[in-house]
């Protein structure tokens, strides 16, 4: 039998013999050059002897030579030296106000700008701050280097002050993770965990290094040219499989894109644009592909799945063709595998070999970057008219719509959304957190830029939200940056508002107070016969005085009338602001289908619960 | 169904916790796995032996090619050469005794330690001749078992000489 190795990469060595912090290569965004001269050197440097930097300055020195821009990170004893070397070398950090800030924060600047999020931790709880945002980052496939310190590794293994087994504890959430006991192997360590973060499928990468190692001189010099025998960054698209896919494309009269994170990754939202137009193709994307293509397009369905609209699920279970690019067919779009359109074809491209099959049998596979595929396939595909689909997409949209329920009194939260999605008119980047909020905004909030839709979808990580948009702001200085939060998950990174004032980053936050874990509660109306159990907040802080406690600028809203002129006011701010509005306690989120179900199983609620 | 993986993984600390993490997180059913050097001393090999349908067999390959550390991943088909070490403690009383000691000599087993109740021997060689010695001690009682799990390689393809054929 032949040997299965991996797939043929593309380029068998990295070109990265230098280090680069873009997760994908691309020419304005190469690593600067040193341009500045190293930290201090002796005055006369000895001939012959080569130059020394002790682990901590290796790493500094490393990261500038990268172009990293930012390192959000939190001190603690195990990361002094660290800190030492960070001290005046120019590289700039971003003190939050706990660990899981800063590598939210990290996550939102990679997922906004594309390039590699960095964060700094201490060891044993400082690390174990982080594991929430390593594991949200992996489900999403964010690139991060994570530096975390560790106890001397003459201490390791005897539970000595602050130690936990870091590098135990993220093998599963990491795309790959690293325990430095060897100095000199440090400079290979970081060239590879940068190359690994941000190649292939991008995720999250940990460096867990002992506080000896980051005091432990060695050899500077440049890292060696990446080389990981096993691993394949960009599979070489099959032509065979391709040639079927463009041969199903060519036969199919009710085609359907269904766009993923994959997608958003590539860069590919301008070939996706041609696809789709070229053979009328509608499209859905997911959470993670929001903004990739335009949700204003004619052939837009927006979100599939469990939330999505009702078109968009229609639109699946009529098509004839499927053709999943970087997703993953997950649960919260694919509720049902056995309904899963039953009339269709099923095509997956994805970089990664193992997404293929893992949750469904498809019945054409392209392994490859999404952007090589993309180019090969539209050499291949010609103008393809489908005005039947055209009309009966159109049709279905019309029969279904999404509207925004009418207001009984209480200001209704998809209006507020509504309302700031109309003022930011496709040009902020919105984040959101978990919850309710979450899936009304991804209903209703309009988003045309890739990019520009931030939210923790794999993992749905409640306080996700409010750092990342600290991470947002900074990779896009000059963009308006707004949050939607519900009351809940706001309060679990709360005290990242002190990051937001103290570097003045103008996030515009919405925070929806319901009262409640709304969609918790949601879930508890409708498939627990209304027992709240723990889901009402009998408390709440005034989220606007709160606010203006933290230097921003704070508004509170009950009434409906108010909506539009305050979210003009929140958008119109100078500097960070907070728009508290107080909404209907119990909305829900509708169109919905249960876990588990098929496409077509929409959850009617009950009369009375007004929907 | 079975299937034989063969894995050449990079010889890191820690390739292991990932090889083996791996298997319990997605909840694969593996029923041996078996590490040890091969003739590079940065490359160990680990072999695994994998139950379950076609898709999750297939998935267990990908997901474990998929790993930074693995370099390979090989689906050892029938061929392959494929071999096990087994200790076994059996019981040896009374009647029986002779009997076994019989069968131990028949199947060329290693008698390593002789007890008034017990007998232990070391079971080597193909995997289907340890199987085999296995089944045929079960009757006399066993008492205690080690087994290495399998490893396995592909046959090499050079031609096949004359003289010593297997
Ligand atoms: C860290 C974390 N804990 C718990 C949950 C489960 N959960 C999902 S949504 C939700 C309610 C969120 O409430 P809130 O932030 O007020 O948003 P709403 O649904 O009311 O809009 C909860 C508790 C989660 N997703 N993340
Ligand atoms: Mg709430």
């Amino acid at each position: 039998m032949p040997v299965k190795n991996k797939p043929t990469p593309a380029s068998k060595k990295t070109q990265a013999a230098k280090p680069s912090q873009d997760a994908r290569p691309s020419q304005d965004a190469r690593p600067r050059q040193d341009a500045k001269p190293k930290a201090a050197r002796p005055q006369a440097p000895k001939p012959a002897a080569p130059a020394k930097l002790d682990g901590s300055k290796t790493i500094v020195e490393f990261m500038k030579k990268a172009g990293v821009e930012y390192v959000f990170g939190y001190p603690g004893g195990a990361v002094i030296p660290l800190y030492d070397a960070l001290y005046g070398s120019g590289l700039r950090h971003v003190l939050t106000r706990h660990e899981q800030g800063a590598i939210h924060a990290a996550d939102g600047y990679a997922r906004a700008s594309g390039r590699v999020g960095v964060v700094f931790a201490t060891s044993g709880p400082g690390a174990t701050n982080l594991v929430t945002g390593l594991a949200t980052a992996h489900m999403d496939s964010v690139p991060l280097v994570a530096v975390t310190g560790q106890v001397p590794t003459t201490s390791l293994g005897s539970d000595s002050f602050q130690e936990a087994d870091i590098y135990g504890i993220t093998i599963p959430i990491t795309k790959y993770n690293y325990l430095v006991k060897d100095p000199r192997t440090l400079p290979d360590v970081l060239a590879e965990a940068f190359h690994l973060a941000g190649s292939g499928r991008p995720g999250p990468v940990l460096v867990d290094v002992p506080k000896d190692v980051q005091i432990s001189l060695i050899e500077a010099g440049e890292p060696k040219p990446v080389d990981i025998p096993g691993y394949c960054e960009s599979p070489e698209p099959d032509p065979a499989a391709l040639e079927t896919l463009s041969l199903a494309l060519g036969l199919s009269q009710r085609p359907v894109i269904y766009l993923g994170g994959g997608a958003t990754i590539a860069g590919v939202a301008k070939d996706i644009l041609t696809l789709a137009e070229r053979l009328d193709m509608a499209v859905v994307a997911t959470l993670q592909a929001k903004g990739t293509f335009p949700d204003d397009h004619p052939l837009s369905l927006g979100l599939p799945g469990m939330h999505g609209a009702k078109y968009a699920n229609l639109a699946i279970n009529e098509s004839d063709l499927i053709v999943g690019l970087g997703v993953r067919f997950d649960d919260r779009v694919v509720g049902n595998v056995r309904r899963f359109a039953p009339m269709a074809r099923i095509a997956h491209v994805d970089i990664d070999p193992a997404e293929i099959g893992k949750r469904l049998p498809v019945d054409v596979a392209v392994v490859g970057d999404l952007r090589r595929v993309l180019a090969m396939l539209l050499a291949k595909v010609k103008m393809t008219p489908r005005p039947e689909w055209r009309r009966r997409l159109a049709e279905l949209k019309r029969l279904h719509p999404m509207v925004v329920p009418p207001s009984q009194g209480a200001i209704k939260p998809q209006a507020a959304i509504k309302a700031l999605s109309d003022r930011c008119a496709g040009e902020a980047v919105l984040v959101t957190d978990v919850g309710q909020h979450q899936m009304w905004a991804a209903q209703r909030f309009m988003s045309n830029k890739p990019r520009h839709f931030l939210s923790s979808g794999g993992l749905g990580t409640m306080g996700f939200g409010l750092p990342a948009a600290i991470g947002a702001q900074l990779a896009r200085p000059g963009v308006p940056v707004a949050l939607i939060a519900g009351d809940g998950g706001f309060q679990m990174n709360i005290q990242e508002l002190a990051t937001i004032r103290q570097y003045n980053l103008p996030v515009k936050i919405m925070v929806i107070n319901n009262g409640c874990l709304g969609m918790v509660r949601q879930w508890q109306q409708f498939f627990f016969s209304r027992r709240y159990s723990e889901t009402i907040f009998e408390y709440n802080p005034d989220f606007a005085a709160l606010a203006r406690v933290y230097g921003l600028a704070g508004r509170r809203i009950e009434k409906p009338s108010e909506t539009i002129d305050a979210v003009a006011e929140l958008m119109d701010a100078p500097g960070p602001a907070l728009l508290e509005v107080v909404v209907e306690r119990e909305e829900n989120v509708l169109p919905m289908i249960p876990a588990g179900m098929g496409q077509t199983d929409f959850f009617e609620a009950a009369e009375e619960d007004g929907q | 169904m079975k299937k034989t993986l063969s894995i050449l993984v990079q010889n890191r600390p820690g390739v292991l916790s990932h090889v083996a993490g791996l298997i319990t997180r997605r909840g694969y059913n593996v029923e041996s796995i078996a590490a040890g050097p091969t003739e590079n001393v940065k490359i160990t090999r680990i072999t695994l032996v994998a139950a379950g349908d076609e898709p999750v067999l297939d998935q267990i390959v990908k997901q474990v090619r998929k790993l930074v550390d693995v370099i390979s991943v090989e689906v050892m088909d029938p061929e392959s050469i494929t071999g096990e070490l087994a200790v076994v403690t059996v019981s040896a009383e009374g009647a029986k005794r002779g009997e076994l000691i019989n069968l131990i000599n028949i199947l060329g087993l290693t008698l390593t330690d002789v007890r008034e109740d017990s007998l232990t021997v070391m079971a080597a060689g193909q995997a289907l001749a340890v199987e085999m010695a296995l089944t045929s001690l079960g009757p006399f009682g066993i008492k205690a078992l080690a087994r290495t799990g399998l490893v396995s390689l592909t046959r090499p393809t050079g031609r096949q000489a004359k003289e010593d054929a297997p």
